[in-house]
């Protein structure tokens, strides 16, 4: 009678002695990567494998999962289920997740590729393997689950294209950049910990939650489609992390210094996030600000109580980003309002209603600060002189968003909060402490980022007029601008037999639609 | 919610994403591979040089010597992207663990003489080691490679190997009733028998290789051209005269995985020696280059499986067979 294995030691006993140890090539030219960056690895055998799902158990979980999938997808697409989207302003945030966050899955794939090649324990290299491939799964669905939006809304018909030109989609992309440049431990720290771990869910909850609360089934079954594989991500995060300090002592400051960086880079890019959830969405789950909270105030704050006995720390300038939680959104909205005229999807100014949902939502600042901002800019627009603006942002050199954020932190809201360094005799201008330090702990790689305002300016971007540019985007005319009088408005009518109305009559029939 | 049947205007905007329509043409719809695949790796406008190469780019076609004018000239003839992938294994998966399972549940492995458990224990079991190499060098591939089309097949063919080398851990525990001594044995032998010795020295000489597409050839086209047949072909149907038929059972997997993947190998070989004849010569230099290694590594694998005497004439035949199949696809050495 055989023995019982539990599964722990099943799987333990399946990969077994599978690590690669080399004799007739030098170790350090095989795991090429693996030492590079300081990090002291002294027994690899020490990692304890987070999932212990076999391959086999893998295939058939996720052909499962995915079986599904595809069937409300097209189930989704036969019934052309858009139109019972609680309003087409919400599409706007499909264009910038399929334009801003699908590359990023793919690069996420490759990066994890380098990490099951590089990383000489197995089963830190087969849980990097399956991230891989589970990357490129996002990546996938997506695609598919947008396909039919694409063919119905404008904006999204050339995702990977405009990722790799244009200007707001080179904050998601230096990112995603920055990560995969670097060695293999700083990247699995970047994404595993600081994006997948600690902010995972401020990137969720906006789209998923915002796509069940405006009618968009097959976003949402996606993304719960997704949320296993996901959490299998956290997990490697945070095992990751743990197994690093546990190593070796002297991984500590390295572990925390990439910790604050990459905090710092993923919440810059989640800017962009914070003004989708706030208002692209017609209804909205919950403000920036109390996913916030929730999200990362109570629950990163838990976590860092929990690694405090090895040693870390909440990262820098956590409390920047908390007490920036009042303005973010409205600062970043007011931005791409001024530049809607060249983005690849719609922006508008807040209804009255959106405007007392943000007034309750950001008692302090709303009506204080921004309020009276868009009041100006509706009445400027009702006057024939909709305010935008003609110019090129000066972008920040590390998180590549225009400098638009303020001195919140030094309580002065209304000034533009600016920082520059030296390096090489040249000047190099930064929005932040945070990605002022990121610059000046390796300044010889920041100064490579490939700034979309200075591309234009030196003539790499299709030619010098703003037409030439866009055109070099692959952006058609219809793709950007206010929604009101868009194409995507008209038809949007047309689908539900309207040809005349204002906008109320759209909430209207959402409202109603809600409620049935 | 119910469907808004009042609804004037559905008629789709256009037919395809701009990516796909470039490639299949403005009105006609691409189907899911093409979706899933075509142009989604980035190409340009990388922000910072990679620390672990800072003379390339981070997707780089340079990391090769191939020269390709479009790296998606080249498609998977079973058009695999994620999810036909994992519903292709998954149905893979459902044959072998019944074939586990009723080996286990009859004891099937009790009739089987002892001499073909030795040959199974010896020359099998020490193959999950290989396998985890080949996934090395596939995902290997996967990171340096160029163009979805090519390196998305070497992420699943990496997995593959993982689960490969997982199905020879099973049948190791199933000969030894969960205990892990052919394991340790197999492992003991990779390291230090001889016999494993110049294949573990050429797959340590494929992972230090610069050029990713020599990795291919070397592992995908060569290597696994000459293991596979000899192996899975040749070595376990001979056992089922010896009363080891069960192990075409425990091995179904690795046989069909072979027999399917050379599909794709073969189209990659063709297209990409039909783009200029200074693929074609590189492809064949590095194919003769690696034949020549590999032959020779492979001699005692053969014949601890075969026999001294007919060792040789086996990794011959299956050598031909590689070349004649590789000359189908304009590759001569």
């Amino acid at each position: 009678m055989a023995k019982k294995l539990n599964m722990r030691k099943r799987y333990e006993l399946l990969t077994r002695g599978l690590g690669w140890e080399p004799t007739y090539q030098s170790k350090e030219k095989v795991f090429s990567n693996e030492s590079y960056e300081g990090i002291k690895i002294t027994d690899w055998s020490k990692w304890e494998d987070p999932f212990r799902l076999t391959i086999d158990a893998y295939w058939k979980y996720q052909a499962e999962k995915d079986k599904k999938l595809y069937a409300v997808m097209d189930s989704f697409a036969q019934n052309n289920a858009h139109l019972n989207l609680a309003d087409a302003t919400y599409v706007n945030a499909l264009k910038l997740f399929i334009q801003g966050v699908t590359p990023l899955e793919y690069q996420a794939h490759r990066g994890f590729a380098r990490l099951a090649r590089q990383f000489s324990g197995e089963g830190a290299q087969i849980a990097c393997q399956m991230q891989s491939l589970d990357e490129l799964r996002h990546t996938q669905t997506q695609i598919h689950t947008i396909s039919h939006y694409n063919k119905h809304f404008n904006g999204m018909h050339d995702p990977f294209h405009m990722h790799d030109r244009v200007w707001y989609l080179s904050v998601p992309k230096s990112y995603f950049d920055d990560a995969k440049s670097a060695g293999p431990f700083e990247f699995i720290t970047s994404v595993s910990f600081a994006f997948e771990y600690l902010l995972t869910n401020l990137l969720f909850v906006p789209f998923m939650s915002g796509a069940a609360f405006n009618g968009d089934m097959a976003t949402v079954t996606f993304g719960f489609s997704a949320q296993s594989d996901e959490s299998r991500h956290m997990t490697l995060g945070l095992e990751l992390i743990k197994f690093l300090l546990e190593q070796h002592e002297d991984n500590i400051p390295i572990v925390q210094g990439w910790i604050d960086k990459h905090f710092w880079r993923a919440y810059r890019v989640l800017a962009l996030v914070s003004a989708m959830q706030d208002y692209m969405l017609p209804e909205s789950p919950m403000s920036w600000k109390e996913a916030w909270e929730i999200y990362f105030v109570e629950n990163a704050g838990a976590l860092f109580n929990d690694l405090a006995r090895y040693g870390l720390r909440m990262p820098k300038y956590h409390e920047q980003a908390t007490a920036e939680a009042e303005h973010l959104s409205h600062q970043v909205w007011g931005t791409l309002y001024n530049y809607a005229h060249a983005a690849s999807m719609h922006f508008w100014l807040p209804d009255e209603k959106k405007m007392d949902w943000l007034s309750e939502k950001y008692p302090n600042t709303f009506d204080k600060y921004y309020r009276p901002r868009y009041e100006m800019w509706a009445q400027m627009a009702k006057e024939g002189k909709r305010f935008q603006n003609g110019g090129l942002p000066q972008l920040c050199q590390v998180c590549q968003v225009p400098m638009l954020f303020t001195e919140v932190s030094k309580d002065d809201p209304m000034q533009i909060s600016y920082r520059s360094s030296e390096f090489n005799g040249e000047k190099f201008h930064t929005c932040s402490d945070g990605c002022k330090d990121i610059f000046d702990h390796e300044p010889e790689k920041y100064v490579h980022a490939w700034l979309p305002v200075h591309q234009i300016f030196q003539g790499n971007c299709g030619g010098a007029a703003i037409p030439d540019i866009l055109n070099w985007y692959h952006f058609k005319p219809e793709d950007g601008g206010d929604y009101a009088g868009s194409a995507d408005e008209t038809r949007w009518k047309a689908m539900h037999g309207e040809t005349t109305g204002a906008a109320s009559s759209d909430t209207e029939s959402a409202e109603e639609k809600a409620a049935a | 919610m119910s469907l808004n049947i009042a609804a004037k205007e559905v008629k789709p905007l256009r037919t395809n994403f701009g990516y796909t329509a470039r490639r299949v043409g403005e009105n006609k719809p691409a189907s899911r591979y093409q979706e899933a695949v075509y142009d989604i790796q980035p190409t340009c406008n990388f922000h910072y040089p990679p620390s672990w190469e800072p003379d390339k780019m981070l997707f780089d076609a340079s990391r090769t010597a191939i020269v390709m004018q479009d790296w998606y000239s080249f498609t998977d003839p079973r058009q695999y992207y994620y999810t036909t992938y994992v519903a292709a294994r998954a149905k893979q998966q459902e044959v072998m663990d019944s074939n586990f399972e009723l080996i286990e549940k009859r004891n099937l492995l009790q009739g089987v003489p002892a001499a073909v458990l030795q040959q199974i224990r010896e020359v099998l079991i020490p193959l999950r080691h290989l396998e985890y190499g080949a996934n090395m060098n596939n995902q290997d591939i996967c990171d340096r490679g160029y163009g979805t089309t090519i390196t998305s097949l070497a992420s699943f063919n990496g997995f593959d190997r993982i689960g490969m080398a997982q199905y020879l851990s099973r049948i190791a525990l199933l000969l030894d009733e969960n205990e892990e001594t052919t394991l340790l044995a197999a492992k003991t032998a990779w390291l230090d028998a001889p016999v494993w010795q110049p294949l573990r020295h050429a797959m340590e000489d494929t992972f230090v290789l610069d050029d990713w597409f020599e990795i291919m050839v070397a592992q995908n086209i060569v290597l696994d051209g000459l293991i596979y047949p000899l192996v899975y072909e040749r070595f376990i149907p001979a056992l089922t005269a010896q009363g080891g038929g069960t192990f075409l059972m425990l091995t179904q997997f690795m046989n069909e995985w072979y027999g399917e993947t050379v599909r794709w190998t073969n189209q990659l070989m063709k297209v990409t020696a039909a783009e200029s004849p200074a693929n074609a010569e590189l492809l064949s230099a590095w194919t003769s280059q690696w034949v020549a290694r590999l032959e020779q590594a492979v001699l005692p694998l053969a014949q601890l499986a075969f026999g001294e005497n007919a060792a040789a004439q086996q990794v011959a035949e299956v050598k031909q067979e590689l070349l004649a199949r590789l000359a189908k696809q304009g590759i001569k050495v």
